[in-house]
Order: structure tokens, then sequence, then C-alpha cells
């Protein structure tokens, strides 16, 4: 209706800032651990300076990761509780994919995908922190029995594999998917049409404080 | 050593063949003639120029207390009596195996960290070496030990360099008994079957050769007097296998993982393509959200 | 060694007993597990403790420290009562069949002839019978109740198998096995090799030990033969060679020996050492000693030794008694030295009874160390805290360090147990200012004979009239001396036709050709033949070994001759036949002794003559009795510090209880300890990590066994509530010692006399100089006592307690 689409704010700065590094820990995180995890991925060292510095870095880069991740743990959580529509929601998949949104249950701030998402996450997160400081060399591996690394080590690739997937649909989400998802991360604001759209609840939720 | 023998490199998803036919040398350590002088540790030390820290004791002869980047063999003594009033002191020379499927180059990370000869050494390139440890874990034996001085891994070479001109290794030159002997893994095999008849001549029924097929064979070998129990050797493998875990990680996690964050990837393709972006923009205008609707909430 | 190292490989039984060969000798070792190998030998381990060479042994057996003999006369009764003898071996080549005078007596752990003032015996009474004509009396028969074969009979029947038990707490029947294997060699082509070194040495009665292992030997018929012999496994790697020249202070170079103050005539000196035989048509070879003496003193003197003046037999100190090593610390502790030079030897570490070593120190005016170390005889007067706790404002003795070259960096020969000789180059340069030890000496005597020269002295003559002939006199050449040692013609040599046999100035080609004449100049009749007019003996390198025995005759070169096992005639039968025709050295072809050894024999004396191969003797054979010092047999005498306190076969007479003859000094009765007070038997023995006291300066060989413990087994552990790896306080009645406790299956309590004998074990390596962890020398608790005949201490047996620090 109006020329200049009214803006809703859904992301603060620190939110952004904070989203920013963590984003940018997760590429370096993955391309350093791909790296080590298949021969065709090697040259990914290239990027830190070569393999020392690769295998010396990702701990670090992976810690400072799980940071940020952390507080955005902190910050999120409570819009991350499943709610009774939500599983109606999911029930819907096949309309989920074919962005048949009209079809589905209202939701608040976060679809039960991205719920889902942020739960794999956080699983996920701590797992690769805990096998990774078993794994990591020369510090804290040589605390730990061999047979805990071993296990370190395959459950650290699988939580990065899970974690991947779920970077997968995430990123194609937000920046292919639901167009206008990478103005929220980047701007802190979604249009008003945006939030009703994919999150009515939350919409509502924030238009009538606004008009009170 | 030139590539031409390499006939085995890690993190490398196919090795050339080699071109020439090595001779696969093997290290046998007779057991029952060691008398645990630790000539060979020391030797050991001198040629590949280590000097490990001088520790202390804690009640037992083991020195150094465990193999570290700077000791790369070691006598471990185990006091047994594998029958009641038959009290015997074993004494086993411990170190990398070079085994014929070796579970660090099958773990380690690095392209040409590891690599394995033609002659079946199997050698840390430390130039490669990222220093992630991952051999260690991948090692049946808990040979390798990482540097905390350049963070690389460390081992025994079986003196490579000096098998490579023609020298024994530097521990079987040294070793005055002559407990260590050294040529091809044949020549040792069949120098065993004549040590093994000795020991069983000896009352020693249940002698034989230490050679684990569990992986595929090694190229240090033992001649053990109780060849049935192993672990009295101060807990040597019976039946050393490269873990399940390091092979699921280094063999199918590899190739289904990639293939499933592919498929992902793809499936997100075939999404954009098909069904295409959700862009709320694009709908009519309807000023009206359903929650509201649904809500019969005025605008 | 009667034999050499690689001779070991003919051995069908090796025991290795008061040694442990895997440890102390692993590189010799290595023909013990050829022997065992190539012909499915045996090895049997007798030690107090489960040994590195137990641990490859075929069996083992536990012995309480001290009681060996009380064993191996076990074994002799064995073999006697079970008729497990070679006989003619013993019959013709032993002195099995002489008559023993008649006043010979054995009474109550004493011989006829003690006299307990001195504590040393009389020996008249322990001759043979001798016949009108010389020669002593024998009876082939071997049944003349004086013969030595029926006194040995007797004197042995008192060790059976339960009383060698009951002293020595071996089982029973680990000892009877033992004698069963022992005794299976006793057939001609059977052999059995022992290998010992101070299990059997460091004891008050140590040469005892070793004497009745030989009576063993002689009994299987074992020595001559190949994989046989009575092999003492030696120390440093030239000790052999510092023996050869004059280790004993008795002695001069070739086991010649000093005068002593009752001989001052050349006359008389010569006539006791000559020995004629005693048998007839036997070679006693001794009656040489004059061509070894008078060209030893040419050697020395050159022109001033001549024979108007006797060959300077008065320049030779006449000694009043042995100035060994406890006799020399007793002297500077009595204050009676005033300097003392210390070359290559750490005797803080390794004296026994340190507190008296440092208080003898302490009282000398100077004090020289020529060493390439900081010893802790060179540090004696520093405080080192509780390791060293001495004042050193106290102590006012001047110490000068002569920083040495070490063996490895000069050239020169070391003589192994073997007495093979072998050339060896320098392997680098001494650093620093440290020079080679010869010039250290050289340069020594020539500033000392300047004084001499310049201020005269009381007599001079000794010092002033040294041969110095080298090209550099401050800087003797290795190979000069060894050309000096090896002897050369001083004039022309005549045969009897007065035809030149060797010319002036050549070197001879060995003893034979040595005369008493003063034409020859010979530094060690034994080593001559060690540089020839052909060149450098030594320094032969051919591996050429074409009977397989292991003689390798072109290795190096062996004293005496070239000869590689001792009395090899032994190694034939009467008639020259070979015992064993796969293992014999030499034989008679019916000419002369021929084979891949030379035989230790005239090589022309046919066997119808009876030449017996014992041929140093004056009977020609070797002796089953022997004047020892403290006896012609041995017997079982509990150590100085006995955790019995009194001797089980002689329960009640206590002068029998410790060797009636050991060398004690009377101020330190009062040192030793009882058993009340400290109950466990200890033993202090090396660890083949180290060697003794100066590779704990060497970073990889203390990598390798990094500080000091003691061992004790589990059983006393338990009672004392210590576990492996505590601290624990070990004490004698001469000081005590902190070190951590290996606890270990290895010692066994053992059942002696009818009560528990725990054993305490304590490896010497230790002290306050090097790169190891500091540690207290372990000499801190060994008593001051020395064996009858050697005075080596009694470093294997005393007596200790034990707690948890
Ligand atoms: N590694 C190493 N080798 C050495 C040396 C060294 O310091 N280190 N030193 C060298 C020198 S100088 C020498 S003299 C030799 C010495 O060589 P060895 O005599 O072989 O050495 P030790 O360790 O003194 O003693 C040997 C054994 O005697 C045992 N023993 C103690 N008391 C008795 C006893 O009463 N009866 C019996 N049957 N056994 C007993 C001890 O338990 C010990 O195992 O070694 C030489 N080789
Ligand atoms: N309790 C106990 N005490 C013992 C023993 C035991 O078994 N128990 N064993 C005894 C025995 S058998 C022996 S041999 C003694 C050993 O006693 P030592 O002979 O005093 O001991 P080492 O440590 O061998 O000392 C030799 C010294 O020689 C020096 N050295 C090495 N090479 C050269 C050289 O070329 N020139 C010179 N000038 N110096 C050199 C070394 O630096 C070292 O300081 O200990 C005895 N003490
Ligand atoms: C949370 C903190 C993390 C820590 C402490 C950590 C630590 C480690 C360590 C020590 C290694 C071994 C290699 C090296 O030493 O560099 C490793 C490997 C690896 N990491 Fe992490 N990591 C973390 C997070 C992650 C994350 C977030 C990923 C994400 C995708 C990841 C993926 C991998 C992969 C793929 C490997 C290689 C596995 C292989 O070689 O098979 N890690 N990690
Ligand atoms: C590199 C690529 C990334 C892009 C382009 C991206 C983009 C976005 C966008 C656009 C949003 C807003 C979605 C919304 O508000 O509905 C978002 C939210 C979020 N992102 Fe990312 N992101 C990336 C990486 C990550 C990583 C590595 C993590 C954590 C491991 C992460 C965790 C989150 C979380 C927790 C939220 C909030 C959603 C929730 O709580 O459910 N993002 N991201
Ligand atoms: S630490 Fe081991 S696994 Fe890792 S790169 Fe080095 S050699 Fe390979
Ligand atoms: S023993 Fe261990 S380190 Fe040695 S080759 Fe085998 S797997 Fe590798
Ligand atoms: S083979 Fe070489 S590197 Fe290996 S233990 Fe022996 S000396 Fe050391
Ligand atoms: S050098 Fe030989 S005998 Fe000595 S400890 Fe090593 S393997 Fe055993
Ligand atoms: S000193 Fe060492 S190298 Fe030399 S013979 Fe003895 S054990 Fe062997
Ligand atoms: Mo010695």
């Amino acid at each position: 209706m109006s020329a200049r689409p009214k803006l809703i704010q859904r992301y603060t700065a620190s939110d952004r800032v904070n989203h920013g590094l963590l984003a940018l820990a997760f590429i370096l995180v993955t391309m350093s651990g791909m790296a080590f995890f298949h021969p065709s991925l090697y040259w990914l060292t290239a990027f830190f300076g070569g393999g020392q510095w690769a295998r010396a870095l990702h701990p670090l880069l992976g810690v400072a990761m799980f940071v940020f991740f952390f507080i955005a743990m902190v910050k999120y959580w409570k819009h991350n509780l499943l709610t009774g529509n939500d599983f109606k929601w999911l029930g819907r998949l096949g309309d989920v994919m074919k962005n048949r949104e009209e079809n589905l249950p209202p939701i608040g701030k976060y679809n039960p995908g991205q719920k889902l998402l942020f739960w794999t996450l956080v699983v996920t997160m701590i797992l690769l922190l805990l096998t990774g400081i078993a794994l990591w060399q020369p510090w804290f591996a040589p605390l730990f029995p061999i047979g805990v690394v071993r296990a370190a080590a395959v459950i650290h690739v699988i939580s990065a594999v899970v974690l991947l997937l779920g970077m997968i649909v995430h990123i194609y989400s937000a920046i292919f998917w639901i167009k206008g998802s990478t103005q929220a991360m980047l701007r802190g604001t979604v249009t008003e049409k945006w939030a009703r759209k994919h999150h009515p609840l939350w919409y509502e939720e924030m238009t009538s404080g606004q008009k009170k | 050593m030139q590539s031409l023998d390499i006939t085995a490199r890690s993190a490398t998803n196919r090795t050339p063949p080699s071109i020439r036919e090595g001779v696969e040398v093997a290290k046998l350590i007779d057991v029952s003639k060691c008398i645990g002088c630790k000539a060979c540790q020391v030797a050991c030390a001198e040629w590949n120029d280590l000097r490990e820290e001088i520790g202390t004791n804690v009640g037992v002869y083991d020195n150094p207390l465990d193999l570290t980047p700077s000791t790369w063999t070691l006598m471990r003594f185990a006091e047994v009596e594998p029958e009641e009033f038959e009290f015997e002191w074993l004494i086993r020379k411990d170190g990398c195996m070079h085994c014929a499927d070796p579970g660090c180059l099958k773990a380690c990370p690095a392209p040409g960290a590891i690599v394995q000869y033609a002659n079946g050494i199997v050698d840390f390139v430390s130039e490669h070496c990222i220093g992630c440890g991952y051999c260690i874990a991948g090692c049946p034996f808990d040979i390798p030990r990482i540097s905390q001085k350049d963070h690389r891994a460390y081992k025994c070479t079986l003196c490579s360099d000096r098998v490579a001109v023609g020298m024994e290794p530097a521990c079987v030159k040294t070793c005055p008994t002559g407990c260590i002997t050294f040529g091809s893994k044949e020549d040792m095999k069949k120098h065993a079957d004549g040590r093994i008849a000795d020991l069983k001549s000896r009352g020693y029924d249940q002698a034989g050769l230490y050679d684990p097929q569990g992986v595929g064979g090694t190229h240090v070998m033992y001649v053990l007097q109780h060849a049935d129990q192993p672990e009295l050797y101060q807990g040597l493998p019976k039946d050393p296998k490269i873990s399940a875990a390091v092979d699921f990680w280094k063999g199918l996690a590899k190739p289904f993982s990639l293939a499933l964050l592919g498929i992902a990837s793809l499936g997100a393709f075939v999404h954009y393509f098909a069904v295409g972006p959700n862009d709320a923009e694009d709908d009519e205008d309807d000023d009206k959200p359903r929650a509201a609707a649904a809500t019969d909430k005025e605008d | 060694m009667t034999n050499h190292w690689v001779d070991i490989k003919n051995a069908d039984l090796i025991i290795v007993m008061g040694g442990n060969a895997a440890e102390a000798h692993p590189c010799g070792f290595k023909w013990v597990t050829e022997a065992k190998a190539n012909r499915g030998a045996k090895l049997i381990v007798v030690d107090p403790r489960f040994t590195r060479s137990a641990a490859v042994s075929d069996y083992y057996a536990p012995i309480r420290v001290g009681t060996d003999i009380a064993f191996l006369a076990g074994v002799i009764h064995y073999l006697l009562t079970n008729d497990k003898i070679q006989h003619e071996y013993v019959r013709h080549y032993t002195n099995a069949p002489f008559i023993v005078k008649d006043e010979y007596e054995f009474e109550d752990g004493l011989f006829s002839g003690y006299d307990e003032d001195n504590r040393r015996y009389d020996r008249a009474s322990w001759g043979y019978e001798m016949r009108d004509d010389g020669f002593a009396r024998v009876d082939y028969s071997l049944r003349h109740p004086r013969c030595v074969f029926q006194l040995m009979k007797t004197h042995f029947s008192r060790y059976t198998p339960e009383i060698v038990s009951r002293i020595t707490g071996t089982p029973e029947d680990r000892f009877l096995h033992i004698c069963e294997a022992i005794a299976e060699h006793s057939a001609p082509d059977k052999v059995m090799t022992i290998l010992y070194a101070l299990g059997w040495t460091q004891h008050t009665k140590g040469s005892q030990n070793i004497r009745t292992m030989a009576m063993i030997q002689l009994l299987l018929g074992n020595i001559g033969m190949p994989g046989g012999g009575v092999n003492a496994l030696r120390g440093h790697a030239n000790v052999q060679g510092i023996t050869d020249m004059n280790l004993v202070t008795t002695n001069l170079p070739g086991y010649l020996n000093l005068p002593n103050d009752q001989h001052q005539s050349f006359g008389e000196y010569m006539e006791l050492r000559a020995l004629k035989p005693i048998r007839p048509g036997q070679i006693s070879w001794w009656q040489n000693y004059p061509k070894y003496h008078v060209s030893l003193m040419k050697a020395w003197y050159g022109d001033a030794a001549t024979a108007d003046n006797d060959f300077a037999y008065d320049y030779l100190p006449k000694i009043d008694r042995p100035y060994d090593v406890m006799q020399m610390f007793e002297l500077m502790h009595q204050d009676k030295m005033t300097g003392f030079i210390c070359q290559g030897f750490n005797p803080v570490a390794a004296v026994s009874h340190k507190a008296k070593m440092t208080q003898a120190l302490s009282k000398l005016k100077f004090l020289v160390i020529i060493d390439p170390l900081v010893t802790e005889t060179s540090e004696f007067w520093r405080n080192y805290g509780s390791y060293n706790d001495v004042d050193p404002t106290q102590i006012q003795t001047e110490v000068f360090r002569l920083p040495s070259g070490l063996f490895a960096e000069e050239d020169g020969t070391f003589t192994n147990s073997g007495r093979v000789i072998i050339w060896k180059e320098k392997g680098a340069n001494p650093p620093g200012e440290a020079k080679p030890d010869r010039e250290i000496v050289a340069r020594l005597f020539l500033k000392i004979r300047e004084m001499y020269q310049a201020e005269g002295g009381a007599f001079p003559d000794p010092i002033l009239n040294v041969t110095w002939p080298y090209n550099n006199p401050e800087v003797p050449d290795s190979g000069e001396l060894l050309r000096e040692i090896s002897g050369k013609a001083v004039a022309d040599v005549r045969d009897a036709d007065g035809r030149i046999t060797i010319p002036a100035g050549q070197q001879v080609a060995g003893f034979a050709q040595l005369r008493d004449d003063g034409s020859t100049a010979c530094g060690n009749w034994l080593y001559s033949g060690a540089w020839t007019a052909e060149g450098n003996m030594t320094a032969r390198r051919s591996t050429a070994d074409p009977s397989g025995l292991g003689v390798y005759p072109e290795w190096g070169f062996a004293w005496p001759a070239n000869r590689r096992i001792l009395y090899n005639r032994a190694s034939c039968d009467i008639d020259g036949k070979p015992w064993d025709p796969r293992r014999a050295p030499v034989a008679w072809d019916g000419q002369r002794w021929s084979g891949p050894d030379i035989p230790d024999m005239r090589p022309t004396a046919d066997p119808e003559e009876e030449v017996m191969p014992f041929i140093m003797t004056p009977e020609g054979v070797a002796r089953l009795f022997a004047g020892m010092n403290e006896g012609p047999f041995p017997e079982h005498y509990e150590p100085f510090e006995s955790p019995l306190g009194y001797n089980p076969l002689h329960r009640d007479n206590p002068k029998a209880t410790n060797n009636p003859a050991a060398r004690v000094f009377p101020g330190d009765w009062a040192s030793f300890g009882k058993a009340d007070e400290f109950p466990y038997a200890a033993t202090t023995y090396r660890l083949t990590e180290h060697f003794h006291f100066w590779t704990k300066h060497a970073q990889s060989l203390a990598v390798t066994q990094p500080s000091q413990f003691v061992e004790i087994g589990e059983v006393l552990a338990q009672e004392k509530g210590i576990r492996s790896g505590d601290d624990v306080v070990v004490m004698s009645n001469r000081g005590e010692i902190t070190a951590t406790c290996v606890v270990t299956k290895r010692i066994k309590p053992l059942n002696v006399d009818g009560r528990v004998v725990h054993t305490v074990g304590i490896p010497i390596h230790w002290g306050f100089a090097g790169l190891t962890n500091k540690g207290y020398l372990a000499n801190v608790l060994t008593p001051y006592v020395g064996d009858a005949n050697s005075q080596t201490p009694e470093f294997k047996a005393f007596l200790v307690d034990i707690e948890k620090a």
C-alpha cells in the first residue's frame, strides 16, 4: 500500500554483530575442519596459512564460535520453545516446502523449522565443544584415554555433519528461500509484510505493542 | 626415499603404484634373548639425536616411563608368574610396529605426513605433519607422540635413513645379545622359526611369532615365549586391529557425509528452482495478517 | 678368564653365579645367547636376586648373600657321592693322588696352624709328603687315607643338600636340580662354563668362592676345554691390562713379585721364585723367573741394570705388607700419609665405609685428582647437604685437579677379560686443557727427576736411573710403550754356538727369547710378542676362524704367546687324544702338539713323557688342595655381618663364625653391626644402565636410570608398610641413605636355619656429582673388612635395617 514499506525491528545491532561474527567463525571453522575431514578438501588449509596453522586455529575458532553461539543461545532460547501450533505446522511440511504458508497454522517469532534447527545447533555445538577438547593437541588430548579420543573424533565428525546439514537449510532459507530474512540479520528490520506473512503471531505481538 | 618407493601416503585419495618392487623388511625382536640392557634405547637416542629429560624413579625399571617425542623405543619390564612358582621377568622393547595396514596412516589427515615405503617402513614426514594427533587415535599400539615443542608427531622410523643406504637400524646394530635382527621379512620369519623351535625345546610350548594379522602383519615382529598371552608383555595387544571407530571415521563416514551434504545442497538447489523463493513482497497486497484475521483484531 | 669371551659359545651349560653377566657384561653375554641359540646350551643363574641374567636363563635359584661356598661345597659333595667326576682327568691332571702331610688337620672350622693373634695361618702343615728325591708322594689308586682325594671326601661330607639349604636358603629341590645339571658335565665330551665376578670376589672369603668352583671344574674335567674353564668377567675396559701390569701392590708386571723386606739378597729372591718341579719330568714354568725379572729390570733401568749390581735389585722397594686400597686408607686414616695421587679412581664413591674415606682424605696435606670429570673424591671437601655433610672450613687438604683425557681420547691397548690385547685408535682429542694420562704422568716424573737431580735425596738412584728413551719425553708414544713392554734385544742375542739370533735393537718374538744375562729387555714377559719385528700384533683384525671354535688367532694378540685357552693340553686325554674331537684346541699329532690354538705345552712333549698340563705349578697338575690364606680346602664362613651371628657348621666355635684370616683392622671391629639391630641381609651391585659413578654424567644414560633406588621383596615390603615408589631409609651401623624403593617379586624371602632372611638390594651408581638426581653413595653403608687373599672389601654381604622415610 504504502510506497515505503513499514519496517519492524527484528534484531538489535548487538544481535547482528554477534550473528555476523558467528557466521564468520562458522565459515572459518568449517573450512578448517572440513580440510581435515577429507583429503579432497585439504586445500582449504591454504586459507589459513597451511595445515599446521589450520590445525592450530580450528579449535580456537571453534571455541570463539561456541562463545558467539552461546550468547545467541542465551538470548533466543525462549523464542525457540516449541508450542502446540508448531506440531501442526510440522505435520504440514509439504505446504511448508511449497511456500503455501496460507495452509499453515500461524506461528510466532520463529517457525518450528527454525526452532528445531536451533535445538539441533545447541546439541551439536555442545558436542563439538566437548569432543573438540578431547581432540585438541597438544594441550588436552593427551589427558584422555585413546578410546575416548577415538569416540570423540567420530562424534565430532557426526556432529559437524549434522550441524552442516542444518546450516545448509539455515543458510538456504536465509539467503535464498525466505526473501527478506537476510535483511533482518543485516539491517535488523523486516517489512511488516514479511512479518505478517512468515511470523503472524510475532507480527501481532510487535504491532500491538507499537500501538500502545 | 623417493616417491617411486612410496606405496601409501596419508590423506591421499589414490597413491600411484610403486614402479619398483620393494623387498619387505622386518625387524625381529626375540624377547627371549633380551636382557633389558636398554642399549637399543640409547642407540636410538644417539642416532636420532634425541635428548630425553632426566626423570625420576617411580619404583620400576622402566625409564623413561613411557614413549615420548624424544623416546622412540623403550624397554618395558613385566614381572609375571604365568604358572605358579614359575616367575618370569619379561622385558619387551616397545616402539612402532610398522604395520602393513597402519592405523596411523589411515587416520592422518595431512597429505604425505605419513608414508609407507615399498619395504614396509611406515615413516612420519614431520614437514607435512600438522600435529593433530589423529595418528595416536589410529594406532592400535599407542605409539606416536606429539612434541610440545614443535607440535609434530614422532615415533620410530625403523631408521629409514639408515635402511635406505643399506645399513641396519641403529638399535639392531647396537643390541649386544643379537636379540634384535633385521632383514627381509621372509628371512626374519625363518629365523623366528628356529628361535621358536629352540624355545619349545626348552619347555615354552606356547612360544611363537607375533606378527598380528589384524593389522596385516607388522614389520617389527616379536618372538614371544608366551605367544598365546601377549598381554603379559606389558599389555601387548592380543589381536590388534584398527579400532572400529577409526575405521568408520576414516572409512564410511567420509563419503557418506560428503554425500549427505551434497544431497542437502542439491535439495536446496532443486527447491530453489522448483518452488522458488518465498517472498512476502511478491504477494498481492493483503494488509491483513492471517493471524489478525483469525483473531479478528482490527488494524 | 682361563678361556675367552668368544669361547663361551662352545659351552653346553653356562652357570652365572657370583655375577650378573647380562647386566655387567652385556656385550660378552652375546656368547651366552649364541651358545643357547646354536648349540642348545642351558643357562643357570644363582643370585640373591632374580636379575636380568636370570630373565633369560633356563633355571634360577636364589641364594643368601655370602654363602656360595656352602652351595658349591654341596655340589662337590654331590659329585663325589654320586661319582660324577671325570676320573681320568682327576687322577692325572689334579693333585688328587698327592699325599698330604700327617700334621694337616681340620677341626671345628679351623685348619691346623692357626695363629689367632695375627689372624693368620702358618701353612707348614698343609704340604705334601715328600720323597727323599725331592718329589712328592702320590697314590694313583686314590685310596691312601691322606691323599688329597680322600681328604676331600671327608672334608666335604658335611655339605649335604639339607645342610646346604639350611645355610644358603636355596630351596633343596632347586639346589639338587642344579647339582644334577652340573653332574652331567662330568662326561668327557660335555662341558660347562662358569661366569662370575664380584658376587664372588667381594666377600671376606672371595678367593675361596672362586676356588671352590675351580675345584668343581677340575672334578668335571672342564679346565682347558673349549666351552669350559673358570671365567672371571673383569670390570673396567682395561682392568685386565692393569692387573697384568701390576695392580696388586705386591706384584711387578707379569705377576712377578716384589721382594719383601726379609729378602734383601738377589740370590735368595730368585731362588724362592724359580721353583723346581716336585714331580718328575714336569715343566714348572716359573723356573724361567730370572729371565723375566732381569729383562724387566733392563727395560726399566737399561744400562744402569747390570750383572754387577744384580740388575739394580736394590732399586726395588722391599715391602713389609701389601699396600692395597684398604691398607692405604687405613694408613691415611691413622694420619700416616701426607699426599695421595688419585688417577682414574673415585675412592670416596668406590671404597667401603664412606665416612672413614672422608675422614682419611681430610687428614692429607694434598690430594691430586687426575680425572676427566668432577668426582665425589674431588668434591669430598664440599658440603652437599645430607649427601655429603662435611664442614669445608675444617678440611685443610689441598686438592689439585689435573683434567685428563678419557680412554677413548688416546690410542693404545685394552686387554679384555679373555686376555686378548687389542690396539685401539683414539676417537677424539681430549677437550680443553685436558691431557692424556701418559703426558700427565710423564711430566710429573720429569719434574720429580729434575728435583732429585737438583736437590739429591736419601736414595735418588731409582729415580735418576730410570730409562726414558721416548722421542718426546713429555709425551711418550703409545707405540713406544707397547714396544718396550713387548721387549727387544739390548745386546746381540746369540745361540749356544755364538751365532747372532736377534741383533741388538730388534724386537723379540716372544718370551721364549728372553734372557737372564741382561741381553734382553722386556716390560712384561706375558705381553712379549705383542709387538714383534713384524709389527704390532695387537692391531691385527683378521676375522678368520678356520676351526670354527672362535679362536680367531689373528685378531689382536692374547697373552701368553697368543694362546686363547689356558691349560689347553688338558683338553686331551693322557695319550694326547681330545676328550671331544669337535672341541679340540690342540692334540698330539704323533710328532707335536698342534691345532687351532697355541698349545699350552712344550710342543714336542710326547704324551709318553707324561708332562702334565698345568705347567705353572711345580706339580704339573692342578691343585684341589692348595695353600690359600684361610686354608687348603674351602670352608663356609659367615659374612662379617651375618643375619645368623653364628656359623651353622660350627655353632659353638665363635672363632670359626667368620673367615679367621680375613683382613680386619683392629679399629674397625666396632663398626660392624649385629642382626638384632640390623636384621636384613644387604648387598650392593651394578645396573646395566650405568658404569659405576661416572656415567651419571652422561645424559643419555642418566635418562635410563635417573635416580637412586633400593630393591626389596614383596613380603618385607608388606611387613614394613612400604609400597613401590615410596622413599625409604636404609641404615647400617656405619650410616644411612634415603632412596626410592622398588618392591619386586624378584627378591624372595629365604628360609635360613629355621628363620626368614630378607634381602635388601642396593645399586651403587648414585652420588652427588653428575647429571642424575643427586643420591647417597651406597658405600655409606658397607663395612671396612677385606678378603683374606685379595683384600677386596666385603661389598656384597652386610646388615641393614629399612624403614619407610
Ligand atoms: N653396566 C655396568 N657394567 C659393569 C660395571 C658397571 O658399573 N656397570 N662395572 C664393571 C666392573 S668394574 C666390574 S668389577 C664388573 C662386576 O660385575 P658383576 O660382579 O657381575 O656385578 P655386580 O652387579 O657387582 O654383582 C653381580 C651380582 O652379584 C650378586 N650377588 C651379591 N651378593 C652375592 C652372593 O653372595 N652370592 C652370589 N652368588 N651373588 C651375589 C648381586 O645380586 C649381583 O646380581 O662389572 C663391570 N661391568
Ligand atoms: N658397594 C660397592 N662398592 C664398589 C663395588 C661394588 O660392587 N659395591 N665395586 C667396586 C669395583 S669392582 C670397582 S672396579 C670400583 C670402581 O671404582 P672406580 O674405578 O673408582 O670407579 P669409576 O667410576 O669407574 O671411576 C673411575 C674414574 O676414572 C675416570 N676415568 C675414565 N677414563 C679415564 C682415563 O682415561 N683417565 C683417567 N685419568 N681417568 C679416567 C672416570 O671419570 C671416573 O671418575 O668400585 C668398587 N666399589
Ligand atoms: C566448539 C569448538 C570446537 C573445537 C574445540 C574443535 C576442535 C577440533 C579439533 C581439536 C579438531 C582436530 C583438528 C585440530 O586439532 O585442529 C577438530 C576437527 C574437526 N572439526 Fe572441530 N572443533 C570445534 C568446533 C567445530 C565445528 C563447529 C565444526 C563444524 C562444522 C567442526 C568441524 C570439525 C571437522 C570437520 C573436523 C575434522 C574431523 C576429521 O578430520 O575427521 N569443529 N575440531
Ligand atoms: C553464514 C551464514 C549465515 C547466514 C547467511 C545466516 C543468516 C541468518 C538470518 C537471515 C537469520 C534471521 C532469520 C530470522 O530471523 O528468521 C539468522 C538467524 C539465526 N542464525 Fe544465522 N546465518 C548464518 C550462520 C549462522 C550460524 C553459523 C549460526 C550458528 C551456529 C547461526 C545461528 C542463528 C540463530 C541462532 C538465529 C536466530 C534464529 C533462531 O533463534 O531460531 N546462523 N541467521
Ligand atoms: S599428528 Fe599424526 S595424524 Fe596428524 S598430521 Fe601429524 S602425523 Fe598425521
Ligand atoms: S604401530 Fe602405530 S604408529 Fe606404528 S605403523 Fe602401526 S599404526 Fe602406525
Ligand atoms: S629402528 Fe631406529 S628409530 Fe626405530 S627404535 Fe631402532 S634406532 Fe630407534
Ligand atoms: S639392546 Fe637388545 S638386549 Fe639390550 S634391551 Fe635392547 S633389545 Fe634388549
Ligand atoms: S662397556 Fe658397554 S659397549 Fe663396552 S663392552 Fe661393556 S657393555 Fe659393551
Ligand atoms: Mo671392578
